[in-house]
């Protein structure tokens, strides 16, 4: 790739005996998308927080547009723009208000705040309630407010820390949508997320973090295939079985496990889609009352690649005191897992 | 030049709240106004003013002394609230100068302080007090109550920055009241036990008010046999407010650009 526009050698943060970051590395490219994806606690705003500059690192080193963030945040605050896990707004102030003020503390002066912020309210569509108080906003147009007054500036990078967290999924489209025009405009955008759905429509690349390490890294579609996903399909009776499991194993290469009239399919790598296996159990006389095909969730990630689940106690990032699973208890978990279909 | 610029312009984020929400000026004023009521009329009657005097004319300076030091609880809040949600983390991204944020909220307090202190003073004026030593001295106090209200709100934003959450502002930002009231804001302190007549004699509020009382003419400037605070009332606010100035104003800048790091 290009050479990373942020790049992170060994990252170590401590809060006391905690250990949040445990040496990290990354190296995020130009232009792209850059997806951190972690459960509760595993260290996406930590590493947000030191490349803003607003936390300096334990050890290691961080330069975000060529700038060291510990030996030169004033360069790095020029190059960025941060959206965290708040609507850092002012309530009691409208939308434009903000956007004016924040402007001008991002030494756009006074005219330039004002043209900036009206250009970017028209752009995102918020004009009608932009000379409304913020308190009065929904849940997703103080995200939209909150993101564009993080883009006063036209940063090179921009950190935005789980953008979409609380949001309908209505909204949730229109940041990712923001997002996307942005890249397509050249920003470089590094976004933290519980969602695998959403580091697989927006980012490039993926780095999986647990307990403040990168545990896997690559673009989405690659980790997905490490992971796979799962193809159930219900027959009307016990003579449809027969013919359903010959069809699943044709078409995904995996081994069907029955359970009375259901068939479940681990699928390594590409699932069939829904239309498609429906045309061809239905030419094979197949009589069909449900398919699905379950697409790999943060969960299947990181049992996959941890033996744990990623609910909030499970991987707590050491604040819920959780004992840790010994290796073994993981690795019989993982096999568990690998011959569920065959087991079931 | 940057520190005042973008100053200004946090100074004019907290006025535009003001436009906003013109009943938060009249909420600054309804404390005092109990006040006014319940001193002035229904203990005011039962206190005997040092060297005699009106007990109303005695109260309004503490009045406007009062509302200075409540600048410290809602610069508290101000700052805690900012910080809980998030516009402090986007201040401290920015290349905003480290210095305005804290420059920002004090200045804000002290312009609206001035405000808060034209009205009060106006409602001085109604209740029948008033300023005897001329527009000179009258102006010098004005001066002294902003000057105490800043020294109050930098103080107050301090407190703000070190607080762990909004809620423990919440909780504590009424304890400034009681501390308003051990001075000799409300009742003369030569009449008190000898270590509470200490303590409220020392208390920085106490030598403001007499300041004030002694510019405006008012009874009751200095108490018989009092500690030095009180016999140089004015130097001693002075004093006060450079030193809590001294203390706080690098406090507050050196806790806000390196919080959390
Ligand atoms: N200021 C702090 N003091 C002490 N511990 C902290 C602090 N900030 C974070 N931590 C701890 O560091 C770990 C990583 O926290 P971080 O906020 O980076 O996680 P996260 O991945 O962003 O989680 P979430 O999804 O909940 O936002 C957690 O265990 C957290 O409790
Ligand atoms: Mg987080």
């Amino acid at each position: 790739m290009d050479s990373p526009i942020v790049s992170v050698h060994g990252l170590r943060k401590r809060y006391g005996d905690l250990e949040a970051l445990a040496g990290l590395d990354l190296a995020v490219a130009p232009g792209t998308v850059y997806g951190l994806l972690g459960p509760n606690g595993a260290g996406k705003s930590t590493v947000v927080r030191i490349l803003s500059t607003l936390t300096r690192a334990t050890a290691g080193q961080a330069t975000v547009a060529g700038h060291d963030v510990a030996a030169r945040p004033d360069a790095v605050r020029e190059a960025i723009g941060l959206a965290g896990q708040h609507a850092a707004v002012d309530e009691k102030l409208t939308g434009r208000e903000n956007l004016r003020i924040f402007g001008r503390l991002a030494r756009l002066g006074r005219r330039g705040a004002r043209r900036r912020a009206d250009d970017l309210l028209e752009r995102f569509e918020l004009t009608e309630a932009a000379d409304r108080l913020v308190s009065t906003y929904s849940g997703g147009m103080r995200r939209r407010v909150d993101l564009i007054a993080s883009l006063l500036r036209a940063p090179a990078v921009l950190f935005l820390d789980e953008p979409t967290t609380g949001l309908d999924p209505r909204s949730r489209l229109d940041i990712w949508a923001i997002v996307r025009e942005l890249v397509a405009e050249g920003t470089t955008v590094l976004l933290t997320t519980q969602y695998l759905d959403e580091a697989d429509h927006l980012a490039s690349a993926v780095a999986v973090i647990d307990h403040g390490r990168v545990i896997a890294e690559g673009s989405p579609a690659e980790l997905k295939a490490r992971i796979g996903s799962h193809v159930d399909v219900e027959v009307g009776g016990e003579a449809d079985l027969a013919g359903a499991v010959a069809v699943l194993e044709r078409l995904t290469g995996g081994r069907p496990a029955v359970e009375d009239l259901r068939i479940v399919t681990g699928v390594p790598g590409r699932a069939p889609s829904v239309p498609q296996l429906v045309r061809e159990l239905d030419a094979a006389g197949v009589v069909v009352q449900d398919v699905g095909v379950r697409r790999p969730s943060l969960d299947d990630v990181f049992l996959t690649l941890t033996g744990r689940t990623a609910g909030t106690g499970g991987a707590g990032g050491g604040t819920t005191g959780t004992p840790q699973d010994g290796p073994e208890a993981q690795k019989a978990r993982r096999r568990e897992r690998s011959t569920e279909g065959a087991t079931a | 030049m940057i520190v005042l610029a973008d100053g200004l312009t946090l100074v004019q984020r907290k006025l535009l709240h003001l436009r906003h929400q013109p009943g938060t000026l009249v909420a600054m004023l309804v404390m005092p106004a109990v006040m006014v009521v319940l001193f002035g009329f229904v203990f005011g009657s039962a206190i005997k003013v040092p060297g005699g005097g009106n007990y109303r004319e005695y109260l309004m300076p503490g009045l406007f002394v009062m509302t200075g030091m409540f600048a410290l609880s809602s610069a508290m809040v101000d700052v805690a609230a900012d910080q809980g949600r998030g516009v402090t983390d986007r201040l401290r991204s920015m290349p905003t100068a480290r210095a305005a944020v804290p420059v920002g909220q004090t200045g804000a307090d002290t312009v609206t302080g001035l405000i808060g202190l034209l009205i009060l003073l106006a409602s001085g004026l109604a209740f029948g007090w008033r300023a005897h030593h001329g527009l000179g001295h009258a102006l010098g106090a004005v001066g002294v109550l902003l000057l105490f209200r800043c020294t109050m709100s930098w103080v107050g934003t301090y407190l703000g920055l070190i607080m762990p959450s909004e809620q423990t502002a919440d909780a504590l930002a009424p304890l400034t009241l009681p501390l308003s009231m051990l001075s000799n804001a409300f009742v003369p302190t030569d009449g008190m036990p000898g270590w509470l007549r200490v303590v409220c004699e020392g208390n920085p509020i106490s030598a403001a008010v007499a300041a004030c009382r002694s510019l405006f003419g008012n009874p009751g400037a200095t108490a018989a046999g009092g500690s030095w605070p009180l016999a140089h009332p004015l130097a001693a606010t002075l004093l006060w407010s450079a030193l809590l100035l001294a203390v706080f104003v690098p406090l507050s800048v050196r806790r806000f650009t390196r919080a959390g790091l």
